[in-house]
């Protein structure tokens, strides 16, 4: 039963959060011994969420939920059923051991705070995330996955590598994201519904919609990148740059399981069709094959891992697309199972490669005296990843057999693909648990001996947890599995689960085959690798390169469209403008044919007329002046004519500013003249001018005959009506601009302010940034002038 | 430029030019005028006593960096716009108070601080741009 009420659901979801922000502070006073109070935040989580079990066993679902942005039907709900809080168990319960790990792992890291935090920001999205109702909730929490993935891959920002596998996550599985976002608004669009829960009940909507594919592939976008399905399992291998904690936590127990949670939540109201089970167990199986064999391949620790879990979540993918019900008994069984062994043994690597200095298997060994606490978790949670009894992992390969063996359509495809990935991956298992550990002693980096508590606390749980889970099969069937296959074939059913085979039948034999085929690859491991090598050099390419290729591609092209639109001239840069500026008048007109009609003269006054001549005549002065400084004081004289005839009109403000911007924009032009030593005189060469003067003519010409067509058409006096109306009445104001500037259009006006700072800034900036004397000629060197900004300080003081 | 006569005129006329300055923002809510063209009016005159008296004059004057007279400018406007949120109106919603002094009736607004803002905004922006381009490498 739930705490107290459904807002606590709410709360567990976001205290890790508010761990997130204490955390650096309780580094700083407990160092890494905070690890302790921290893992108590998950901690309850996890209790808060065990208390749904006894419900959710019995077939009920719970929706808290929290307004957020209600215009817009966002509310931060929450969908809690079989799926959902096995998730969120496993994320906050294996959270718990990987926060006191990180204790013990990043000890004494000068950022061991910012980890945490970066740790706990993770947790929270990954929660929200597996228990979502609403779609778009559900998105926002996706794309945090991926973003507090990025910070954590890139921990360690320093190396490059660590920079590039960061980036490279973050494309991946943020593309793949937004695929899954357009997915989410089609769906949102077809069904009418915004939550989960409703799109669930909806039941063949989806699947009958012409739009199915589209929302199939979309979802699978998001899925299969973040899942890390072939052929974007590549992202994967290479996060393994992040420290080992987030290897365990993010990149095999939780995170990239995002995308297989998703699928088995759509797997009612998406799946069952030809092309859900044509595409799934296709690209699953692919990546299973393709997972193990590359883990083969590696001899470093973490990648083997990293691999298999490649393979493990193809496995689950795979299992999720047949869509059949005895299948997706496995897929569950086998996402607990891999959870807790993978977690555990990638701790254990971690443990190894911080107490002995290195994490590759050539150099490891002997290893069982010095650390016998991590060598025994290590075999325990290895049996359970080599599928042998009495481990939750036997159980989960007994199931997934059973189910694929009686599939309807490709049943021994898929059986092969499972038998021999399975074998490969009790390989791994076999070489990631018994290699550092037993044979002869090697000499390593580092003196090894047993890690502190906090380091093995985490791997002895998980590995027993694993064991206890399998001995107690019945409980762990009706509690945890059965609910979730509940919610994955979208029926209520019960499971009974049983550690010992209640019968001899396909699934025992293949288990036997699977052990059998695994034990006999694990003694030619060495040939295996040998071969494995052979071939990938051979083939030379892989999607981790392809995306290499990419970038540089998307690189170079932004390069040659930058180069063309920016070419680093002021004068190509105000040519463009004006000649745009010029198209964008005069096009339209042309099209719509909408030439002013009358061009009577009108009738000024004397003293009008004189106004009109000086501003004329200012402009005469500009074209024929023989220096730079006199042409712009002419263009000045042109300007406070203007003012006047503003003023004339009856437009005293916009005349008064008019003055005042005049003679400021001549004497800034004319410092800025002085001061960048600007040549006194026009150089422009004949044809030059002429094509300038054309496209000056072209911008005035335009305007001229936009203001004369406006003015012509008859004037719609709403607007001033209103102004003059309510300027007094409402803002108390008689200057009606002023009234408009400070009140009706306020916000406008504060942007535009900003906006005047902002200029003023960037105007500052680029006198700063002028190459100094030395070197005279280069033009490159674009760095501030140093020397000067003291001396600004000390000015301004 | 520096001439004995322009030397000795320009503080005048710069402190004229500041006090028409806050007359003209102060007047612009009824008559003609307003933050915007008050504050060109100060810049002018700041960039008149920069040319005659030297940058670092201004500088020592103006007391704080022309930016931060910005950055101050857009503060307070932004602020003129919250105490609207306090009566549950709109943000930027303006509030009039009116306050007697001495017998007096002195209408103040959230408009009239948001117009000072917009002063303040424009003098340090035109202001520090003008007085950069003024200074010499050699000042």
């Amino acid at each position: 039963m739930p705490l107290s009420g459904s807002e606590a659901t709410v709360y567990a979801v976001l205290a890790p959060f508010a761990a997130a922000v204490i955390a650096p502070s309780l580094v700083r006073i407990f160092k890494h011994n905070a690890a302790w109070p921290l893992a108590l935040v998950p901690a309850f989580v996890f209790m808060h969420f065990a208390g749904f079990v006894g419900a959710i066993a019995h077939g009920q679902t719970f929706t808290p939920s929290m307004d957020w942005a209600p215009t817009y039907g966002v509310t931060l709900s929450f969908y809690l059923d079989g799926l959902s809080t096995l998730f969120a168990l496993l994320i906050s319960g294996i959270g718990t051991f990987i926060i006191l790990y990180s204790g013990g792992y990043l000890k004494g890291h000068p950022h061991h705070g910012r980890f945490f935090s970066f740790m706990f920001m993770f947790m929270g999205s990954m929660l929200g995330l597996v228990t979502a109702d609403n779609l778009i909730t559900l998105f926002v929490f996706w794309e945090l996955t991926s973003i507090t993935s990025f910070l954590l891959i890139g921990f360690d920002h320093l190396r490059m590598a660590s920079r590039r596998a960061a980036l490279q996550a973050l494309v991946v599985t943020g593309g793949g994201g937004l695929a899954l976002l357009a997915g989410f608004l089609l769906i949102m669009s077809l069904t009418g519904e915004a939550n989960m829960s409703a799109v669930l009940a909806g039941d063949d909507i989806l699947r009958q919609s012409p739009a199915y594919a589209a929302v199939l592939i979309l979802v699978l976008g998001g899925a299969f990148t973040k899942s890390a399905q072939f052929p974007f399992h590549f992202w994967l291998a290479n996060a393994m740059e992040a420290p080992t904690p987030v290897s365990a936590y993010l990149h095999s127990a939780t995170m990239v399981k995002a995308g297989v949670y998703l699928l088995m939540r759509m797997q009612p109201v998406l799946g069952d069709t030809v092309l859900w089970t044509t595409i799934l167990p296709l690209f699953g199986g692919a990546t299973l094959i393709i997972g193990t064999l590359l883990a083969v391949r590696q001899t470093d620790l973490k990648l083997m891992l990293a691999y298999t879990t490649v393979a493990s979540l193809g496995l689950l993918v795979m299992l999720t697309g047949t869509s059949l019900d005895k299948a997706i008994e496995g897929a569950a069984l086998y996402l607990l199972a891999h959870s807790l062994f993978k977690g555990a043994l990638f701790m254990v690597a971690g443990t190894v490669d911080h107490e002995a200095g290195t994490r590759d298997i050539t150099k490891l060994g002997g290893l069982r005296g010095a650390m016998p606490i991590t060598f025994a978790a290590a075999c325990l949670a290895a049996l359970s990843m080599a599928g042998l009894p009495p481990f939750i992992g036997f159980i989960a390969k007994e199931y997934l057999y059973e189910g694929i063996w009686n599939a309807p359509s490709g049943a021994l495809v898929l059986t092969v693909t499972a038998v021999i990935g399975n074998a490969l991956m009790l390989v791994i298992a076999a070489a990631v648990a018994l290699r550092p550990f037993l044979g002869e002693k090697v000499d390593t980096p580092k003196h090894a001996h047993e890690g502190p508590i906090l380091l093995y606390a985490g791997p002895v749980v998980l590995s027993v947890t694993g064991l206890v889970a399998a001995l107690v099969a019945h409980t762990t069937g009706e509690y945890f599995v059965g609910p979730t296959v509940s919610s994955i074939i979208g029926n209520f059913e019960e499971i009974d689960l049983h550690l010992v085979p209640t019968h001899i039948g396909a699934p025992l034999y293949l288990s036997i085959a699977t052990i059998a085929l695994g034990i006999l690859l694990y003694l030619r491991l060495d040939a295996l690798r040998a071969m494995m090598t052979g071939a990938l050099t051979a083939i030379g390419w892989g999607p981790d390169k392809g995306f290499d290729q990419a970038i540089s591609a998307i690189v170079r092209f932004s390069t040659v469209v930058t180069r063309f639109v920016q070419a680093g001239k002021l004068q190509v840069y105000m040519v463009m403008t004006f000649i745009i500026t010029a198209l964008a008048l005069l096009v339209p007109t042309y099209l719509a044919g909408a030439w002013p009609q009358n061009f009577a003269v009108p009738e000024f006054r004397f003293y009008e007329w004189g106004i009109l001549i000086v501003a004329v005549a200012g402009l005469i002065a500009v074209l024929i002046a023989k220096t730079r400084l006199t042409a712009i004081v002419s263009l000045g004289i042109q300007g406070f004519a203007v003012a006047v005839i503003f003023m004339l009109f009856g437009a005293p403000d916009l005349s008064f500013t008019q003055f005042m911007v005049e003679t400021l924009s001549v004497v800034i032009l004319a410092l800025v003249m002085t001061r960048l030593n600007l040549a006194p005189r026009d150089h422009r060469k004949p044809g030059h001018q002429l094509f300038d003067g054309a496209v000056a003519i072209a911008v005035g010409f335009g305007f001229a005959t936009v203001l004369m067509r406006i003015t012509e058409l008859p004037f719609d006096p709403r607007l001033s009506v209103f102004f003059a109306d309510y300027a007094n009445a409402i803002a108390h104001g008689r200057n009606i601009v002023n009234v408009i500037l400070v009140d009706f259009r306020g916000i406008d006006t504060l942007g535009e302010i900003s906006v005047v700072m902002v200029t003023g800034l960037a105007v500052l900036a680029l006198i700063r940034v002028r190459p100094k004397r030395r070197p005279p000629e280069t033009g490159k060197d674009t760095g501030p002038a140093k020397t000067e900004q003291p001396k600004e300080l000390e000015a301004a003081k | 430029m520096r001439t004995v006569i322009f030397r000795t005129i320009a503080p005048y006329l710069s402190a004229l030019m500041v006090l028409f300055s806050v007359f003209v923002l102060l007047r612009g809510h009824n008559e003609p005028g307003g933050g915007f063209i008050g504050g060109l009016i100060a810049a002018s005159a700041f960039a008149i006593y920069g040319i005659a008296c030297g940058v670092a004059a201004v500088r020592r004057a103006i007391i704080f960096h022309p930016m931060s007279l910005s950055a101050f400018g857009l503060f307070i406007a932004g602020l003129s716009g919250l105490p609207s949120l306090f009566m549950r109106q709109p943000f930027m919603t303006s509030q009039w108070w009116y306050i007697h002094i001495f017998g007096v009736e002195i209408p103040l607004s959230t408009p009239l601080i948001f117009d000072v803002g917009v002063y303040f905004v424009v003098v340090g922006a035109i202001s520090s741009i003008a007085l950069a381009l003024e200074e010499r490498e050699s000042d």
